[in-house]
């Protein structure tokens, strides 16, 4: 009889709620500074700082909230070749895009 | 001759568990992926039709409604972090948070798009036939990514919906939560989704 | 006699005669036993195959004669692109890591099952509803999408027939693909066997990974796609059609995203297969180990950068086609390393000839004509002669038939005997075999010569002076269809009346060929501990009962009982 029972639990790293609540106040306050700039029409500019705040508010979710921080390096070279693979993808269509 | 055999085995892998969910969210980010490449293609070629027709936007609504998901996304990590300190009722309480949170921001949606369909604006609607390619497209845009993302906001409710079940029955439990946190990535990838809509459509001046 | 009513262990019968939950035929269309769920994948993939077959042959039964022969122009477009979807995304795609994949893997690595078994069965099942929504198109509504498989805008928004359904099939498809890719790259980084490093993994574990990233990360932009299609077609939302501003050429850029890194994920495992077959028949170690598996990875990378090529007529700006030709030359670059590998394990090898081998090596040869030409359409300037003929159509079946339908057939041959605990004629294998290609090369090769004398494709008429070759290329596919016939025939004939198979008929020096043939339902008694490579044939690298074989653990060795006494 094989009854064979393999358990491979990951070491449970307990993120603080204080640590939780900081990284929800920074995410607001750059909600607050994105709508701020968008509402000062500085052109192209706004969609610059935008995307650049979105990126931000993006490393801080992921960073903390989906706990990459404290994960495995295999899960953080999937998450490089995902945005590799992504970013190509719009650089090389813009490759075509951007010279018609 | 009837064999009965005995149970195959049972395999418990938190690791491999994690990677699969982060997989998953990676077809997630291709596909919403192929529109944000489609949305800088048109933007790129129609500026002055996006400036326009984002005009018609309700940055308001979609402030308030990126603050609801950021919330949530607070909730529904602090819910793990409860449930690792021992604290079941709490983090059950913040996944019913999460959930109606969720509920909030499809109900925003609602009347958000009842407004501006009632005035026409949607596909192949009155409003769209003087209207030049640009807007015709930034409204078709709108409506699809916006669309596909409250689409994945209704499956991140019913997921972690499962998974209040599984915490209320122990199955899900302070040593053994690998579910929840899978259910908490989802999450947040649906969120992380609208933190990138939020200023490609409402932010466009 | 044994007492019934006593619990026995799973491993003392193989995974046919296993009788767990439920019985019949529900114990096979429940299991999530990774060797079952690759047969079902097997069955219906062979009905998939063979109607995609057939509709080839009416194909080529009607471009007998200019004009019609036997069918309706309407026809003949639903037919060319029911044949694609079909043949891509039911047969192609799926066809080696669906069933061989699935059935080999867990035991390459020396693991009892897959990742995820009960997602292993779900996308069994996510395969079937797309494919039976495929074949139902054919009869619904205005009859199935008369597009092309391709499904180019503006047509497929305007065309009456069932475009919604067939791309939504293609969509479900879709969803099927991903989810063995999550399952296969989660089962090789997690259940791989004591020992086993990942440069100790066999090449068809490696092909297997590279394949299912590639499913992973490219198959949702040909999700998106297709989706908006359904969308376009049901709401007018405009992104793709010209006539509310749409651009059609970022339709195809989007398309061609996932669908040239799609013939990668068609390529790959079945090269993985050939990195099995000639170890094995040559009697040696696989030349260039390191070389072969990196360079999978490296062709599902710059898989990702090429697809422009697709796309040099359309419209699309000098800039990003003179980037897209560029970038296709390079990926013939680790293609390249991998034939030079296998030449050079045939290289004074102790050769012993069989039908996968014989098959293997008139792949080498195809398909090299195939990449070879694909450099005539990824070079600018004979493109622009070439493109849209016959010589395209040549150029992917070369590749694509040619190449992974040839080591498809190789690949049932070398594995059958493992998974069927029986034995076919290789007589009749061979003469099967040499019937398909021969007439494979009579079919398409004569399609070069077509497509560069001008005959377009997915043209339903054509110029008198086109017909000989037309009447040859249709007589090549009946040679060709004879062997098949021939192959699958003599497979029949072999499970049901032909002699059991031994444990290793072959001599392989992988895992699968230290188990029972067929193997039992959890593969392994024990989790064997791997000690070297795996085309290692002048000592064992793998400990198969460790529990009574290893005695002492030494820091990062394992000795077995013999080490120690000495």
């Amino acid at each position: 009889m094989s009854e064979h029972i393999t358990t491979e639990t990951h070491a449970a790293h307990e993120v603080s709620y204080g640590t939780y609540v900081m990284v929800w106040l920074g995410l607001v306050a750059l909600t607050a500074v994105t709508v701020t700039i968008a509402g000062i029409h500085l052109g192209s500019v706004t969609l610059v700082a935008a995307l650049t705040i979105a990126t931000i508010k993006t490393i801080l979710v992921v960073t903390y909230f989906m706990h990459v921080k404290f994960d495995n390096r295999v899960i953080k070279v999937f998450i490089f070749v995902c945005l590799l693979i992504f970013i190509t993808i719009m650089v090389l269509t813009f490759s075509d895009l951007s010279f018609r | 001759m009837v064999m009965e055999h005995a149970h195959p085995h049972v395999h418990r892998d938190d690791e491999g568990s994690k990677m699969g969910i982060w997989l998953f969210l990676f077809t997630e980010v291709l596909l919403f992926g192929g529109l944000f490449v489609l949305y800088a293609g048109y933007r790129f070629a129609y500026s002055d039709g996006f400036v326009a027709a984002a005009a018609e936007m309700n940055t308001f609504i979609g402030a308030v409604n990126t603050i609801i998901l950021l919330t949530s996304s607070l909730s529904v990590a602090l819910s793990i972090a409860a449930l690792q300190k021992g604290q079941k009722r709490l983090c059950m309480n913040l996944l019913w948070f999460t959930i109606i949170s969720g509920l909030a921001f499809l109900v925003n949606k609602y009347f958000e798009w009842s407004h501006e369909i009632g005035n026409g604006i949607y596909p192949k609607g009155p409003a769209l036939e003087n209207m030049s390619s640009g807007e015709v497209i930034y409204f078709g845009l709108y409506y699809t990514m916006t669309g596909l993302h409250g689409l994945h906001v209704i499956i991140g409710m019913i997921f972690i919906g499962f998974v209040l079940n599984f915490i209320k029955r122990d199955i899900i439990t302070s040593t053994n939560f690998q579910k929840l946190e899978n259910a908490g990535l989802y999450w947040h990838l649906v969120d992380l989704i609208w933190i990138f809509l939020f200023p490609l459509f409402y932010l466009v001046h | 006699m044994a007492n019934e009513s006593l619990a026995v262990s799973p491993n003392d019968v193989n995974f046919f005669q296993y009788r767990g939950k439920h019985r019949g035929l529900l114990g096979w269309i429940l299991s999530t036993d990774h060797k079952r769920i690759g047969l079902l994948y097997l069955s219906a993939i062979m009905v998939f195959f063979l109607a995609a077959m057939m509709l080839g042959v009416l194909m080529r039964l009607e471009m007998l004669t200019p004009g019609e022969t036997i069918m309706k122009p309407q026809t003949y477009n639903s037919l060319f692109t029911l044949h694609g979807v079909i043949m891509i995304f039911l047969f192609i795609i799926p066809g080696v890591p669906a069933v061989f994949g699935n059935f080999i893997l867990p035991i390459h690595i020396g693991a009892k099952d897959v990742a995820f078994p009960r997602l292993n069965l779900f996308s069994w099942y996510l395969y079937m509803t797309g494919g039976i929504l495929a074949i139902v198109s054919l009869f619904v509504g205005g009859g199935a999408a008369d597009t092309g498989w391709t499904f180019y805008v503006p047509y497929s928004i305007r065309s009456a027939q069932n475009v919604s359904m067939t791309t939504l099939a293609a969509f479900v498809l879709g969803f099927s693909t991903i989810v063995t890719g999550i399952n296969f790259i989660v089962t090789i980084h997690r259940m791989r066997a004591p020992g086993m490093t990942w440069f100790r993994m066999p090449l068809f574990v490696w092909a297997l990974y590279a394949t299912s990233w590639i499913q992973v990360l490219a198959t949702p932009v040909i999700g998106i796609t297709l989706a908006l299609i359904i969308l376009e077609r049901a709401l007018g939302i405009g992104v793709f059609d010209p006539a509310l501003g749409g651009d059609p050429i970022l339709y195809q850029h989007m398309f061609w995203i996932y669908s040239h890194p799609a013939v990668y994920i068609m390529i790959l495992p079945a090269m993985g297969v050939v990195s099995e077959i000639l170890p094995t028949f040559c009697r040696k170690d696989i030349f260039g180990y390191k070389q072969i598996a990196i360079s999978s990875l490296a062709i599902a990378i710059i898989g990702y950068l090429v697809w422009g090529h697709h796309m040099f007529v359309s419209g699309m700006s000098d800039t990003g086609r003179v980037v897209f030709s560029l970038l296709t030359f390079l990926v013939a670059i680790p293609t390249g390393v991998k034939v030079f590998n296998w030449v050079a394990t045939l290289y004074k090898a102790s050769i012993k000839f069989s039908a996968p081998l014989y098959s293997v090596l008139a792949f080498i040869f195809i398909f090299s004509i195939g990449g070879l030409t694909g450099l005539v359409l990824g070079t600018l300037a004979t493109d622009i002669h070439v493109t849209d003929t016959y010589f395209v159509v040549a150029h992917f079946h070369y590749v694509m038939f040619g190449g992974m339908g040839t080591i498809f057939f190789a690949t049932l041959h070398y594995w059958f005997p493992k998974i069927f605990g029986k034995m076919y004629s290789e007589k009749v294998a061979i003469i099967g075999t040499t019937f398909f290609l021969i007439g494979f090369n009579v079919l398409y090769f004569p399609m070069f010569i077509m497509g560069y004398m001008g005959m377009p494709r997915r043209y339903y008429d054509y110029l008198p002076q086109f017909q000989g070759w037309q009447i040859l290329s249709t007589v090549g596919s009946w040679i060709l269809v004879s062997g098949i016939l021939i192959i699958l025939g003599n497979m029949l004939y072999a499970l049901l009346k032909g002699p059991k198979a031994a444990m290793n008929p072959w001599g392989g020096t992988t895992l699968e060929w230290r188990v029972p043939s067929p193997p039992p339902v959890e593969n392994f008694d024990e989790i064997p501990v791997v000690t070297g490579g795996p085309y290692v044939h002048d000592r064992p690298t793998y400990i198969m009962n460790p529990s009574k074989e290893l005695i002492h653990h030494d820091g990062d060795g394992l000795k077995t009982t013999e080490e120690v006494r000495h």
